[in-house]
């Protein structure tokens, strides 16, 4: 029988088919992974802010230092050098790069007026101007320059301050001066780090 | 790139060669979970997410402290919070990370359509490839352990990857990193095996746990998660553990004998055809077709 150019393409078609069915692929196997996200990031060592056990974290950086370059944090996650946690972090220091990276965190003053049920943005000026009067009035009303057996005591027992966790040293020791300037003795913050 | 140290050693749906296969052995790598002394603190619930940059979504209380009910495709890792009455009334919470096992037959990539969206690595991790996935759901079907999760937008499937980007550069896993106890532990799987083994001892000899043992089940080849249990008779105790997991009888039948008499029945169908061409030659045509078209 003749092999017409039709008969050749069915014979193709048909070999084409069952080599492919039985096993002959020639794509070659392939898979992508993730790359290490943290491959050319620069490492900064920091202590956990959280709570007093101080742990150590590392701090993962991309950007490499040029003049032109903003920095931008990526990754937060313990330091397997430092003695206390050894690597480890709780869940709380897990997600310390949400500490950094998180569009609600706070970046200006807030007030909930007494009786009301929400908070108001007020401007630096107007929050600076009404705590200083509410401090002065306060401290006017109710200091105490003699206890009850007469002696010298120059206290503000009516004020106190209390700072948050992720406060610095530096605001820690400028809040203690302030205060105890003012007489303040009820003043707590998490300076134990 | 990573490539060069995370070879392939199987392929889901996949016909041709496969370069690890037989070629490379890397030792296994394994995570060992010591469900007797997790406290519950999600630390590795949070270093997951966060090395993996998955997005947050709104957690779902139910009557314990669990985050969720199940994992889902942006939570690949869930402390179980199983609450266990003992015998004597007294209360038993029985913690036990839940996430992909890796198992070393791995369901998911048997029951696979799609070529190359499975993939397992010479040692041991079993990788989705997101770009390969036709989101067909039969990976659900084929694993033992409920773990691929549906992705509604992306429409893909998703599950824990053992940090396979952190494993090829030498570092453990993000949960494994995290644990404040000490209760995750990363190693081969040999060296996991042995420590398993002695905690296990430790626990039957010195504090009481009749029963305690290693949960590495067999019908799945073993798996890349190892488990310390309080009571290894009992896995279904840990959150629904299956005590002797497989993959389905339905995905093997359909993807080994269905798949070959089928294959052979559509080859011999087309070779029946040509056969039969050579034979009979083409279709005769009738006389009314031999007539000419008018206008042509």
């Amino acid at each position: 029988m003749d092999a017409s150019r039709r008969d050749f393409l069915k014979v193709a078609t048909v070999g084409g088919t069952a080599a492919a069915l039985f096993g002959f692929d020639l794509k070659p196997a392939y898979a992508e992974l993730r790359r290490l996200k943290i491959a050319r990031a620069s490492e900064t060592r920091s202590t956990c802010p959280y709570c007093s056990v101080s742990c150590g974290v590392i701090i993962y950086t991309l950007g490499d230092g040029a003049k032109n370059v903003t920095k931008q944090v990526v990754h937060v996650e313990g330091d397997p050098d430092h003695p206390i946690n050894r690597g480890t972090l709780c869940p709380k220091g897990a997600s310390l790069q949400q500490d950094i990276l998180n569009e609600r965190r706070l970046l200006k003053p807030q007030v909930r007026r007494p009786g009301g049920t929400d908070w108001e943005d007020i401007s630096w000026e107007q929050a600076i101007g009404e705590i200083a009067q509410k401090v002065k009035k306060t401290r006017d009303d109710t200091f105490i320059e003699t206890d009850a057996a007469g002696n010298k005591v120059n206290r503000c027992e009516s004020i106190a301050f209390t700072g948050g966790c992720t406060d610095t040293n530096e605001f820690n020791y400028l809040v203690v001066k302030a205060m105890r300037a003012l007489g303040v003795v009820h003043i707590e913050n998490q300076a134990r780090v | 790139m990573s490539q060069a140290t995370l070879r392939i050693q199987k392929i889901s749906a996949h016909s041709g060669t496969v370069p690890g296969e037989d070629t490379q052995r890397q030792y296994q790598v394994c995570k060992l979970v010591d469900t007797t002394t997790c406290i519950g603190c999600k630390a590795c619930e949070v270093a997951c997410v966060e090395w993996n940059d998955m997005p947050f979504s709104p957690t779902a209380f139910g009557n314990t402290y669990q985050t969720m009910p199940e994992t889902r495709w942006n939570y690949w890792n869930l402390i179980l919070f199983n609450e266990h009455e003992r015998e004597d009334g007294t209360l038993q919470w029985l913690m036990r990370k839940h996430q992909c096992m890796h198992c070393a037959e791995p369901g998911c990539l048997e029951a696979c359509p799609a070529d190359g969206a499975i993939v397992q690595y010479t040692n041991g991790i079993v990788d989705f490839q997101q770009a390969n996935c036709i989101g067909c759901g039969y990976c659900i079907t084929g694993c033992p352990f409920n773990i691929p999760k549906f992705n509604n937008v992306t429409k893909r499937m998703y599950k824990c990857s053992l940090c396979a980007d952190r494993v090829s550069e030498g570092l453990e896993p993000a949960c494994i990193k995290s644990c404040p106890t000490g209760c995750l532990h990363f190693g081969s799987k040999d060296d996991m095996t042995e420590l398993a083994g002695i905690r296990a001892k430790q626990l039957r000899d010195h504090y009481g746990y009749d029963k305690a043992g290693v949960y590495d089940p067999p019908g799945v080849g073993g798996t890349g998660v190892i488990y310390v249990l309080h009571d290894a008779t009992q896995p279904e105790l840990y959150g629904g553990l299956p005590s002797n997991p497989s993959i389905p009888l339905a995905v093997k039948f359909w993807k080994h004998p269905l798949k070959w008499l089928g294959n052979i029945a559509m080859v011999g169908g087309l070779i029946g055809l040509f056969v039969h061409y050579l034979k009979f030659g083409p279709k005769a045509r009738e006389e009314a077709d031999l007539a000419p078209k008018g206008g042509a």
